[in-house]
């Protein structure tokens, strides 16, 4: 036996007219190493987990997991399988060690050999000395670990995962991702499901999946490799970047680029065939730098190519002018504090934002990002301190503050069941448009959007990337000066990326102000600056590529982003008074 | 499709004190099996009352003979009614409009002239407050009895027996003093047992289903029947405890009888709850969310078992098709039994209607839970 699980045109829907949620999946993942499920929301990972796990009926084909059908021989999988979802199922009023003799009695694990796994489990997963305390009252990366140590009881031959490192800040995800390689090579069978296709590049092997097929099975070097060649890095800029981005994407020659910090990355149609820098007006100073490529960079290959440099909404949005006296602190944080009983979510947070410059918050879940961005646009009363907007005291007049700034939620807060064309009335109507103003207004975003052959739909109907658009169009209605982000783009897949981020570099060159909360490392580095929030502090702020020089030592000269940030959370002395969780 | 594992009891012991745990830590399991039924039973036991004690009447005598003063003193001693006496007409209507008294008696000028004649009809007036019908039928019905006993009185004294006059005496079996108490108070126990075998299981598993770790608990080796087993067993044995609390309240503190035996209640408390965790744990599988099954065993679980099983509302005075109905609902079936068991003790032809009516809906509702949950998620 070379695989230890086959996938043999297995297919899943969940109304017998539904669309696939799995279409036709034939693979063969191998034994040894970490295996990753890899790809957006909505590719078919979880379903492809629940398969594996025998808690879902395959519509059709057939799959084997170490040799046993899930369903048929389910009993006998079920002993030889640890299954971890994406909530990692435990009990949180149970403590620690009643979650692990809950799950040590469901696995047959008593006796000596059950002192023996829970004193190794305890020391591997560091929870030694938390045994008493209740599950509910962990941080994520310890339930995490905890969830971990519950399936991996009577030392299962496969381990699946699924998702387990959303929610969870980059140094506990980089200590599992550590465990687990372990587990891996004792010769367990690991697969690791994920959206972030940096974790998945250091898999030894992916299953690229979209829109519930398979994009790529297969060593992601082998992946990557296929772009030789094609990964460049455009250094020396010294024009807006934004806009040379723009026009660097609309060049022929060009598949995809981003920002990253003061330089430009593009990827390649052809290796060595690159654009004439001066022809994009790049500057004298401009240089073309070879990079390594990235899975990222194949995905994108995979799916057709990004989207291009045109941004519609910008083409339509006015340009926004401000009081010479409020240009230099269109957003501003002073002293900012939320607390929660005796718990600070925000203490003492103080900064301000420029006009025209895109600003991150950047921190893992429960840092304190969320609270301090719902405080900066009017949605959480600060405890003490002031944020404005455009000068404007939200604590005091939020209802005229919220007049000048468009938000836009993690989820998109769009009415479900609402048409498209309904959902821009409503929204355009609640800013106080209206007659031919308001009209006019949502003519240029469906143009802009292109939502023409979609108004009648429903946004729950809506792809994501058209979910996306519309979202925004409602956010940007007014004409607002501010731009408040909320996680904007977590699970999307990386061409609806790009495009959303198309639309911002277009808006924030019309002088649009932008303010974004995200966990996606590569994203910050769209970030004119970016503000690294821990434990309720503000840590570090600055621009990306100062902060990553601040991280950067003899062995890691050029750290990435998120080395940066575990240098600068490590190298962060403990807050007095919060809690260690 | 089978589970092809065998039970085990390690397994089920493990998921019950998992279960137990849960209920202990969960304020809310503890406030709903034994701070509910308390506020319950005090509500039922002395909120709701459907005896009309000390009704308030106004007394207008405009005759000042030695008869209507005797009968208006007899009036006033009526330890159901509060006397209050007016000297004309005006102020007791207006008493009466502004819902000061529920009624009024009036005893005309001619009362002695006309009694002691001996002409019908009697002359007594009474007029009741029809917005409260309840209340208008025990003014009319308390005033015509004093009247009957103190007519018989008159006529005894007066050594004038007159032939074929008949003397009610009225009893009531079972519940002698007629105090609407002793068959709520039992008849709420079913109510209590409903919520906490129906709503609170629902919460419970569905809770289960949202939080994610009946994914992690289907993907162990844990089998079917231990699942079901470890959810039904807690709840039971919470339900028992809970029943057993209310019996103590209902006999020490609301001093209703009881007169059957305690075994006989344990049985058909179980058989009861058979249904009633049948009835939750479906729902939950159902629904798998808690808001859902919270709905639904509202209207399918609590709400017959308040309206149709007879507790409150008398069955026999409901429309014929709702009287159908009420065969279908357990509760009814429990509150018959209960009220049986309190007030009359054991009456053989009555328990084993309920007892085959309890059974057969316990089997059918966990039979079909057990036919409903499956080993998977779809």
């Amino acid at each position: 036996m070379t695989s230890a699980i086959a996938l043999r045109s297995l297919t899943h829907r969940f109304a017998a007219a539904g669309s696939a949620a799995l279409d036709a999946v034939s693979a063969e993942i191998p034994l040894g190493g970490i295996s990753g499920l890899v790809g957006p929301d909505g590719a078919g990972k979880t379903t492809l987990m629940r398969l594996m796990a025998g808690l879902l009926k395959p519509t059709a084909g057939s799959l084997s997991v170490v040799g046993l059908d899930p369903l048929s021989q389910g009993a006998e999988l079920r002993t030889v399988l640890g299954y971890m979802p994406q909530k990692f199922g435990l009990y949180e009023d149970l403590t620690v060690e009643e979650n692990l003799d809950l799950y040590a009695d469901l696995r047959g694990v008593v006796g000596a050999e059950r002192k023996r796994s829970f004193s190794e489990l305890l020391a591997f997963t560091d929870l030694a000395a938390f045994t008493d305390r209740p599950a509910g009252k962990l941080s994520g990366g310890m339930k995490q670990k905890l969830g971990l140590a519950c399936v991996l009881l009577g030392r299962p031959r496969v381990l699946l995962l699924d998702e387990p490192s959303v929610g969870v800040d980059p140094i506990s995800r980089r200590e599992l991702w550590r465990m687990v390689t372990a587990l891996a090579a004792d010769g367990m069978a690991v697969v690791w499901s994920t959206s972030y296709l940096d974790e998945a590049e250091r898999c030894a092997f992916i299953l690229l999946m979209n829109a519930g097929r398979v994009a790529y099975a297969g060593p992601p070097a082998d992946l990557t490799g296929r772009l030789a060649g094609r990964s460049v890095q455009l250094t020396g800029i010294e024009t807006n970047r934004r806009a040379l981005l723009g026009r660097a994407l609309d060049a022929p020659q060009v598949m995809d680029g981003v920002i990253q910090g003061s330089r430009i990355r593009l990827v390649l149609r052809a290796a060595g065939d690159a654009p004439d820098l001066a022809a994009l007006a790049a500057g004298p100073a401009a240089a073309l730098v070879a990079v390594a490529p990235r899975l990222e960079d194949a995905f994108i290959d995979i799916l057709g190519g990004g989207p291009g440099g045109h941004s519609g909404l910008a083409a339509v949005m006015p340009p926004v002018s401000l009081p010479e006296a409020s240009r230099g602190a269109v957003i501003r944080a002073e002293a900012l504090t939320k607390k929660f009983g005796d718990f600070a979510a925000t203490d003492n947070v103080t900064f301000s934002v420029p006009q025209g410059e895109i600003f991150g918050l950047l921190g893992p879940n429960g840092a304190g990002k969320s609270t301090t961005f719902k405080m900066l646009c009017g949605l959480l009363v600060p405890t003490s301190g002031t944020a404005s907007v455009l000068g404007i005291d939200l604590g005091r007049d939020a209802a005229r503050a919220r007049q000048e700034l468009g938000y836009m939620a993690q989820k998109f807060s769009l009415y479900g069941n609402l048409s498209v064309l309904q959902n821009l009335t409503f929204f355009s109507g609640v800013y106080g448009l209206e007659g031919r103003r308001q009209a006019g207004k949502i003519d240029e975003m469906i143009h802009a959007f292109a939502l023409g052959p979609y108004l009648g739909t429903t946004p729950t109907d809506l792809s994501l990337g058209y979910k996306q658009r519309l979202a925004l169009a409602c956010a940007l209605m007014h004409d607002p000066a501010v731009l408040f982000l909320d996680e904007p783009t977590s699970g999307v897949d990386p061409v609806t990326r790009r495009e959303f981020w198309g639309h911002i570099n277009g808006v924030v060159q019309k002088g649009v102000t932008v303010m974004v909360t995200t966990h996606f490392m590569d994203e910050a580095e769209y970030c004119d600056r970016i503000g690294l929030v821990y434990r309720g502090q503000m840590i570090a702020v600055g621009p990306p590529d100062a902060l990553k020089a601040t991280a950067a030592t003899a062995e890691v000269p050029d750290p990435t982003m998120e080395e940066a940030f575990i240098a600068l959370v490590e190298g962060h002395p403990p807050v007095a008074g919060r809690a260690a969780a | 499709m089978t589970d092809g594992a065998s039970f085990s009891v390690r397994r089920l012991l493990a998921l019950c004190r998992k279960e137990s745990l849960q209920i202990v830590r969960d304020p809310s399991s503890i406030i709903i099996a034994f701070v509910l039924p308390i506020a319950l039973l005090m509500i039922y036991g002395y909120g709701v009352n459907l005896d009309a004690s000390r009704v308030r009447v106004g007394v207008l005598i405009e005759d000042s003979g030695a008869q209507a003063t005797r009968f208006a003193a007899v009036l006033a001693a009526s330890p159901y009614l509060e006397t209050h006496r007016y000297a004309a007409r005006e102020p007791m209507v207006a008493a009466l409009r502004s819902g000061a008294i529920r009624g009024y008696v009036v005893l005309q000028s001619d009362f002695g002239t006309r009694l002691a004649a001996g002409r019908s009809p009697a002359p007594v007036e009474v007029v009741a407050d029809g917005a409260e019908p309840n209340t208008a039928n025990f003014v009319a019905s308390y005033v015509q009895g004093i009247w009957a006993t103190w007519a018989g009185q008159e006529a005894a004294q007066s050594a004038s027996v007159r032939a074929g006059s008949i003397n009610v005496i009225a009893r009531y079996w079972f519940n002698p003093a007629a105090v609407s108490r002793n068959f709520i108070v039992p008849g709420s126990i079913a109510l209590i047992m409903t919520i906490i075998g129906a709503m609170l299981t629902s919460l419970v598993i569905a809770r289960e289903w949202e939080r994610g770790t009946m994914e992690a608990l289907l993907s162990t080796p844990v089998t079917r029947t231990e699942l079901l087993l470890s959810k039904i067993l807690p709840y039971y044995v919470l339900a028992i405890a809970s029943m057993l609390l209310c019996v103590a309240l209902a006999v020490t503190v609301f001093a209703v009888p009881f007169r059957g035996s305690l075994l006989l209640l344990l049985l058909y408390t179980s058989l009861f709850l058979g249904s009633a965790l049948g009835i939750g744990l479906l729902l939950s599988t159902v629904t798998r969310n808690q808001f859902n099954a919270a709905q639904a065993s509202l209207n399918v679980a609590f709400l017959p078992a308040t309206m149709l099983s007879g507790f409150v509302y008398e069955i026999a005075s409901m429309p014929a098709p709702l009287r159908a109905v009420t065969y279908l609902i357990p509760a009814r079936y429990f509150v018959n039994a209960l009220q049986t068991l309190f007030q009359a003790g054991f009456v053989g032809r009555i328990l084993l209607e309920d007892l085959v009516f309890l059974t057969a809906s316990a089997a059918f509702f966990l039979g079909l839970t057990a036919l409903k949950t499956r080993r998977r998620l779809d």
